[in-house]
């Protein structure tokens, strides 16, 4: 069994649910949320819409604030993080990816190195660098602005922009949701590498179970606002639970489809 | 005596009439956007003023322009001077569509950009003016374009309480029944409204947010 699979068994523990509970208008949208992440591990959260996978993904930058329980952060509870500086330690991707219409890809991808007063030159390579990372070459794209790109490119330079202060955490909630199945899965792959390189902690939000498996070191499983089991991606392919067999099923449907042909 | 005969007797009196018309409706700006936009700011960040602030605006709004100046003349400081006076009333039926405006460009900035800026942690101050804000520039343009055109149409009505304007050769017209004299009035004014209007509206675009 890989040493990730349980808890107590994290070495370097990054990110840590404590009986994590969220309430807002009278829905319970955690319920008693547990779990250890440790340093350079991807965490998928899987899990049906209204699961609450990006609730619990919004307590990790303190975009929300538990109820009751808490969650820790390199060591330290949300609460005791100044949230300015505990959001530009973290880079933070949505499906919408929100680039700022009236800045140019550039000035998107370094809005948080000038807000740390990076010198122009190096926030300029960075540029450059990040750019090259997520396969937007040749400078022919710094000058452009968001409605000039493509929905692919826009979610790389989105990517870009996440990683730009090098953060040592990278939270995503369905990064990849609103791109066709082609550019998906040619984004899907070429994060992988960049995940493998950059050797950060990731947790992204998904409820297709492909990208999970092919992404994440560890799967959780959502459901109803509790997480129904945390699996290493081997384990989760044979796992009892019924939401896992089913999301396996689902795959397999694919899979059937296409040996028939 | 053509109209053309006329305007060129008078042209001293009416370019002076027409300075005097922009003063009144250029200090009524200043003043309608120097308030205007931080209401307009303020309704967004605290929703619930949102109905005393627009509602207190929109009456001002209805009230009818010569009342208001009637209603404003005890008033103590600004009743002394019919030039304060008409900047006042005028600022008051200004406010309306900028603060209307102002709050509905930032409402309408996309909800992802907003959670994208405050999830990469940007401060609120750093949200509202390096994002918000130039997003809903052209809007408050808008609001800033509807609320001069409409000053230099009220603000001819200033000459009722002796403001001085362009409003003064309509009020004499109306008196003494002469067509010639209420146009040397409206023509101007209704020049002014169209230059400022063309002018704003061009700066407008020029100010859109997405190319």
């Amino acid at each position: 069994m890989p040493p990730h699979t349980k808890p107590h068994e994290v070495i370097d523990p990054v990110i840590e649910f404590r009986d994590v509970n969220f309430v807002l208008g009278g829905r319970h949208l955690l319920n008693d949320v547990t779990f250890v992440i440790g340093r350079g591990e991807t965490l998928v959260l899987l899990g049906r819409s209204g699961a609450g996978k990006t609730t619990a993904l919004k307590m990790i930058n303190r975009l929300l604030v538990p109820n009751s329980g808490e969650v820790r952060v390199e060591g330290r509870s949300t609460l005791e993080w100044n949230p300015i500086a505990l959001r530009r330690r973290i880079g933070y991707v949505i499906q919408d990816i929100g680039l700022f219409p009236h800045y140019t890809v550039a000035q998107n991808i370094s809005l948080i190195p000038r807000l740390e007063g990076w010198p122009a030159k190096r926030v300029h390579a960075r540029v450059k660098e990040l750019l090259e990372m997520v396969g937007l070459h040749g400078g022919k794209f710094e000058h452009r602005y968001p409605k000039q790109l493509s929905g692919g490119q826009r979610q790389r330079v989105g990517v870009a922009r996440a990683l730009a202060a090098d953060p040592d955490i990278l939270l995503m909630d369905e990064p990849f949701g609103a791109l066709d199945p082609m550019t998906r899965g040619e984004i899907q792959r070429e994060f992988k590498t960049i995940e493998k390189r950059l050797g950060k902690t990731i947790v992204i939000v998904t409820h297709d179970v492909g990208e999970a498996l092919v992404l994440g070191t560890r799967i959780g499983l959502m459901e109803a606002g509790r997480l129904a089991g945390m699996y290493a991606p081997r384990e989760f392919v044979h796992a009892s639970d019924p939401m896992a067999a089913a999301y396996m099923a689902q795959l397999r449907v694919y899979e059937e489809a296409r040996g028939q042909k | 005596m053509s109209l053309i005969e006329f305007f060129a007797r008078h042209h001293r009196e009416i370019i002076q009439a027409t300075f005097e018309h922009i003063w009144l409706v250029g200090m009524a700006m200043v003043l309608a956007i120097a308030i205007g936009v931080p209401l307009g700011i303020l309704v967004t960040r605290r929703p619930w003023l949102s109905k005393p602030i627009l509602g207190g605006a929109n009456i001002a709004e209805t009230i009818p322009s010569l009342a208001l100046f009637g209603f404003l003349l005890p008033v103590p400081w600004l009743g002394g001077r019919a030039d304060r006076l008409a900047i006042a009333a005028l600022t008051l039926y200004a406010l309306l569509p900028i603060i209307r405006n102002t709050s509905a460009g930032i409402a309408g900035v996309e909800p992802a950009v907003r959670e994208a800026a405050r999830g990469m942690g940007m401060t609120n101050g750093q949200i509202l003016f390096q994002v918000e804000l130039p997003l809903s520039f052209s809007t408050m343009l808008a609001g800033i374009r509807i609320a001069t055109v409409l000053t230099i149409g009220i603000a001819t009505i200033a000459a009722a309480v002796g403001a001085g304007g362009l409003g003064e050769f309509i009020f004499r017209g109306l008196a003494m029944v002469n067509d010639q004299l209420i146009l040397a009035g409206a023509i101007p004014a209704a020049l002014l409204a169209l230059a400022a209007d063309s002018l704003l509206s061009l700066l407008e675009h020029r100010l859109r947010p997405v190319r």
